[in-house]
């Protein structure tokens, strides 16, 4: 397993891949953040990282399925997933190296964003007038959102040869799944069904989350659909055996 | 048994691609697998190297069985896919250490292992590159090397030399001879001269049937029809000639060359004579063609249905 996870990290490093995802995750979280006055903290004037909360999961919709898009489509158009797949190395190490390797980077990007919390730990008026547990469930739930992303990401790019649409569809799924059941739960069909909907969807648990409490059902959540997300992609790389 | 293949059958929906075949490989010796395209033999291999199942039979490597112990096979066998997959931007040095990895997880085996490697495929003003900016050729010995690397028992080569230029596959073919001297080598291929060369056996399959499975010699033996050639000095009128020979099978090669087929105990060659002769024709040639390699090929591939 290790062995798929160094050879994806080393093709993030050499491939500027992994400089460039963190370079547009940093710069348009920190734009966000910082600069634009609609969305500045400092013109907010309240010394909380909800802007990073809130937008972080719409730029990881995007940049987690640049970053997995070609990790088994890739492979497969060039033939290589053959060879990987001939050597004594089960099919889920393969899986998961490469998700570990994509996970790896999300935490990398995310890392720097401490250094915001410090920011505004030292500009809160009195000094560390800070959410302390509400941001730290955030980090927590922005963490395992990006697992889960991630999780989509390799199953998007195990159906196709084609990164674009394993793109896209990565996009397609992730957005579904984070905000796609709030809305339709808002939709009035469902009656007394419409809370369970909306606790289909991810938004749900991660605005939990953020609250500051881990409750363990919500950590349940998210492991479940990251687990359910690698098994279909094993299904469908095992389907050459049927 | 290094190597073997028990009434392996595969079926892709309703296409058989192998049909029930059986054959063997020694410890150390270098099967050459031949076939036109599409007669199964990739999937065959395929099959070998675990990357797809069985329908039924099965293939048993170094006596472990490809269902039930596909980890152990898969440590065994070194494998170059047909077109020889690489990743176009890892480095030579970066590859090798990368599949070295996977099967050695001592690193100073590793690391005299793929010098050993970069030595005998002769990488060494390569290993330094890109993947992707060297020649076919130099491509061809790494996917060579990765097979070699950890020193496999069984060597399974898909078309290794296909698409190189004459001094490549030369390169290639002493290359697999170098290493697969204690080594089981399957390889399939389409120059027939190749299989001559290089193997002690040849297993000929057809639409996922096997048609021919002994040595090369032996294979020769099995002339299916004799030629004879014969050169004259003078012009001569084809006409006549077909008709004093009384046969219909006479290829005009130029130069007063013809090509005359005849059955196996047929011996045309006084009757020959016999028209220069009468002819007050100079015969300069008079020679029989023994059956090529290239001939029992289409022989067993187009005639057996």
């Amino acid at each position: 397993m290790w062995q798929v996870f160094f050879k994806e990290v080393n093709s993030f490093l050499n491939s500027l891949i992994a400089y460039i995802i963190i370079f547009v995750f940093l710069t348009g979280i920190g734009l966000i953040m910082w600069v634009f006055p609609e969305t500045s903290v400092l013109d907010y004037g309240y010394a909380d990282m909800s802007t990073l909360f809130s937008y972080g999961p719409y730029v990881f919709m995007f940049l987690i399925p640049a970053i997995t898009m070609r990790m088994f489509s890739e492979e497969k158009k060039s033939g290589t997933l053959e060879i990987l797949f001939t050597r004594p190395l089960r099919d889920w190490e393969i899986i998961l190296g490469k998700y570990l390797a994509g996970f790896a980077l999300v935490f990398f990007s995310l890392l720097p964003t401490l250094l915001y919390y410090y920011s505004i730990y030292q500009l809160g008026y009195p000094k560390g007038n800070i959410d302390t547990a509400g941001t730290t469930g955030s980090y927590i739930g922005l963490l395992l959102l990006g697992g889960v992303f991630t999780s989509i990401g390799i199953f998007s790019s195990s159906i196709t040869e084609n990164q674009v649409i394993a793109f896209i569809v990565a996009v397609f799924l992730c957005f579904l799944l984070f905000s796609g059941f709030n809305s339709f739960a808002s939709i009035n069909w469902w009656g007394r069904y419409s809370d369970t909907i909306d606790k289909l969807g991810i938004l749900y648990h991660y605005n939990s989350l953020s609250r500051g409490l881990i409750d363990l059902r919500n950590l349940v959540y998210f492991f479940s659909v990251i687990a359910i997300m690698l098994l279909s992609t094993n299904l469908i790389l095992g389907s050459r055996k049927w | 048994m290094s190597v073997s293949v028990k009434s392996l059958t595969k079926t892709f929906g309703t296409q058989k691609a192998v049909d029930n075949i059986s054959f063997e490989a020694k410890e150390g010796e270098i099967v050459g697998f031949l076939g036109p395209n599409g007669a199964g033999k990739s999937t065959a291999m395929k099959i070998a190297t675990c990357y797809l199942p069985p329908t039924e039979g099965t293939i048993e490597v170094c006596g472990q069985d490809v269902r039930s112990h596909s980890l152990n096979v898969r440590k065994n066998i070194g494998y170059l896919p047909e077109h020889n997959p690489l990743y176009l931007e890892m480095y030579v040095r970066e590859y090798l250490d990368f599949v070295g990895s996977i099967h050695l997880s001592n690193t100073t085996l590793k690391k005299n292992r793929i010098n050993e490697m970069i030595e005998l495929c002769g990488l060494e003003k390569e290993q330094n590159k890109k993947i992707g900016q060297l020649s076919k050729g130099y491509r061809q010995r790494v996917g060579l090397a990765q097979a070699l690397l950890h020193d496999p028992k069984v060597l399974i080569l898909d078309e290794p030399t296909t698409g190189l230029d004459p001094n490549q596959i030369i390169e290639i073919r002493n290359l697999i001879k170098a290493a697969g001297k204690n080594k089981t080598v399957i390889f399939s291929t389409h120059i027939l001269q190749e299989v001559q060369a290089l193997c002690d056996k040849v297993v000929i399959i057809n639409k996922g049937e096997i048609v021919a499975n002994s040595t090369p010699k032996e294979l020769l033996k099995l002339k299916t029809n004799n030629s004879l050639v014969v050169q004259f000095k003078e012009e001569i009128s084809e006409k006549d000639f077909r008709k004093f020979i009384n046969s219909d099978k006479i290829e005009n090669l130029g130069q007063n060359q013809y090509r005359i087929a005849v059955a196996e105990n047929d011996d045309i060659r006084p009757k020959i004579y016999q028209y220069s002769t009468e002819n007050k024709l100079t015969l300069v040639k008079l020679t029989e063609e023994e059956g090529q390699m290239e001939d029992i090929f289409r022989h067993l591939t187009i005639n057996n249905k």
